[in-house]
């Protein structure tokens, strides 16, 4: 088990070090200068290699990927080539919210997706099965940051029940808990379809096992076989599936936090690619890709709690 | 065994010819399901139509994608604009219709890309294992690392926006997915008879892969490309919404949604409509998918306990 734990710990390093490579270079083959793009056309030639020199950008290719790897290992980001502010902090204040939003759209996600798939598995081919199924085939299709402009449309603009805007202002609890509702809300239904799906489906798999039909024999309530045989079994699809999703979700917080104006990691990186502030684009995405390499790792080792045959060698 | 597994471009060819009848083949398996089902079939002939008024965008819409009508900016659905115009008084009806070309074309090509590079690689790699096999794994391993919106937005970052530019960004997203998937059914393929056979007659490793393989395997790969346009339209409506996909003042149902959110105060039906126009289409592949997964072995895509089987749709 530990040796197991070291071992893929290793793998997630190797895959991060791949990650920042590959970002770190794919950056340097814009075509643009950067110090061109950041100082504008008119910038004189000595204020150019001031930049540059400022940036570190006159060094040699190999020096600087390897500035950057120290700088990483040391947990430093890099100053935004725009405003020179520290890149770490700006993503450490901005972290929460994205990890709210992720968050909260996951249970959302989950407390919806699993009962309703264990119902609709439960009752395969009646109504609810039915409405399970083509409720998750529209949530499929619906593209997220689409859901969330209609839910912005109803419960903002014309219900009013919510702001426009979803910038916070203040920090209060309540302000939070207000501005996190349709956002979590418009990412959280999509999930649902997913979990929803998947959970039908390995639950209906399961159902056949020879060990249900036992259970059944051997007289055992059908609630007792349903929630403490089935759906232990089907943990680890579900839960595999779950930390897939937080990728896409990461992915999504991109488009939902453009669509409600809500400050977040997204919406920073967005801001970073569209002004060419190189720095941050590069330490945006690294940040980005250790949060999924972070997140599948701890699905990885949480598999032996659901599924106690799993023993890794 | 000495060949390299990426041999020219030469060596493919007469394995594709050996492959057609096998398509023709599947072609016919296709709609035979496709009248089975009926969810399958309205799909199918919602994309049929779609297909149709891309082609003839000029011909059906009632005005230029870019004609602006500004003394009637903002209106909602009525006579003139049947489903209302935007903030330059442009008809959204001939603006729906004129986007219908570039989702269908990121779709289909940034598809047809990710096929083309991932099926090959993979079969490559379950074919040979070796070196070659854990190489790929892992970059495999690490292109998945990004959550593909996120993967998709940098290629686009590093190569400007445009319709043909979002093709290979979200192409390029695609192909890892092609990889595992092309790479499992040739592992279990690999050691069956009929490839002992055709190497014992003393065909090639490519010759193996591609013209008695590759047929094999086609069915999955069929599914998972339907299912990808689905995502594939969905990811460039979401990068042209962030501003990095297709251009204004080109149509693209993004772009419109994108000026219906900054506009949301003054028309609804901005938004509204191209967002239903996405969903539908993207609904529409999405059950065709659907339905074929379902004929074929569902398995073979979603596995029992494999990880990271589910197929990835983005956003």
């Amino acid at each position: 088990m530990r040796a197991y734990i070291v071992k893929r710990i290793i793998s997630a390093l190797a895959i991060m070090w791949a990650v920042v490579t590959i970002v770190f270079f794919a950056m340097r083959l814009v075509p643009a200068d950067p110090a061109q793009v950041v100082l504008g056309d008119y910038a004189s030639a000595e204020t150019l290699a001031a930049f540059r020199a400022e940036m570190g950008l006159d060094r040699p290719l190999l020096v600087q990927y390897f500035e950057f790897l120290r700088q990483l290992a040391r947990g430093d980001l890099g100053r935004s080539m725009i405003t020179s502010q520290p890149i770490g902090r700006q993503i450490w204040s901005l972290f929460p919210y994205t990890l709210n939003l992720a968050v909260f759209s996951t249970l959302i996600g989950s407390l919806i997706g699993i009962p309703l798939g264990v119902w609709a598995a439960i009752r395969k081919n009646t109504a609810v099965d039915y409405v399970s199924r083509i409720a998750a085939l529209a949530g499929f299709s619906f593209p997220a940051f689409y859901l969330g402009v209609l839910l912005l449309m109803v419960f903002s603009v014309e219900l009013g029940w919510f702001p426009v805007l979803h910038q916070v202002r203040t920090g209060s609890f309540g302000e939070h808990v207000q501005k996190l509702v349709l956002p979590a809300l418009s990412l959280g239904l999509i999930q649902a379809s997913y979990v929803t799906r998947l959970t039908r489906s390995s639950m209906l798999e399961a159902l056949n096992e020879d060990w249900v039909r036992t259970a059944m024999a051997k007289g055992v309530k059908s609630r007792d076989i349903y929630f403490k045989h089935v759906l232990k079994n089907i943990m680890i699809p579900v839960i595999t599936a779950i930390g897939v999703y937080m990728g896409t979700i990461l992915g999504g917080a991109i488009l939902t936090e453009t669509v409600f104006n809500r400050p977040g990691l997204g919406k920073l990186l967005l801001g970073a690619i569209k002004q060419r502030d190189y720095n941050l684009i590069q330490s945006g995405l690294v940040v980005f890709a250790s949060i999924v390499v972070f997140v599948n790792l701890l699905v990885d080792l949480t598999y032996s709690l659901f599924d106690p045959r799993v023993k890794y060698e | 065994m000495s060949k390299r597994p990426r041999g020219d471009a030469g060596d493919d060819r007469p394995a594709q010819a050996g492959a057609a009848g096998a398509k023709l083949q599947i072609a016919r398996d296709i709609w035979l399901i496709l009248k089975q089902d009926r969810t399958a079939l309205i799909g199918f002939f919602v994309i049929l139509g779609l297909i149709l008024v891309a082609v003839f965008a000029p011909l059906l819409a009632p005005y230029d994608f870019s004609d602006q009508h500004i003394l009637h900016a903002f209106e909602g659905p009525g006579k003139t604009f049947r489903l209302g115009t935007d903030e330059f008084g442009r008809d959204l009806l001939s603006r729906i219709i004129w986007g219908a070309r570039p989702a269908l074309i990121v779709g289909v090509f940034s598809v047809l890309l990710a096929v083309l590079i991932g099926v090959p690689i993979g079969l490559m790699a379950g074919y040979k294992l070796g070196w070659l096999d854990r190489i790929t794994g892992w970059l495999v391993d690490i292109m998945l690392s990004f959550p593909s919106l996120l993967l998709g937005l940098m290629i686009v970052t590093l190569l400007g926006p445009g319709v043909y530019k979002v093709v290979i960004a979200i192409g390029i997203s695609h192909i890892p997915q092609y990889i595992r998937l092309a790479r499992g059914p040739t592992m279990a393929c690999r050691n069956l008879d009929f490839v002992s056979a055709s190497k014992g007659l003393g065909a090639g490793d490519l010759r193996i892969a591609f013209s008695h393989i590759l047929p094999n395997i086609v069915g999955p790969i069929i599914i998972m490309g339907t299912l990808s346009i689905a995502g594939a339209i969905r990811m460039e409506a979401s990068l042209s919404f962030l501003g990095l996909g297709v251009q204004p003042p080109t149509a693209s149902w993004g772009n419109m949604i994108r000026e219906g959110v900054e506009n949301i105060l003054q028309s609804r039906w901005m938004a509204l409509f191209p967002g239903l126009a996405l969903t539908f289409t993207v609904l529409a592949f999405n059950m065709v998918g659907d339905s074929l997964r379902d004929m074929f072995d569902p398995r073979a895509i979603i596995g029992r306990k494999g990880r990271r089987k589910l197929p990835r749709r983005e956003k």
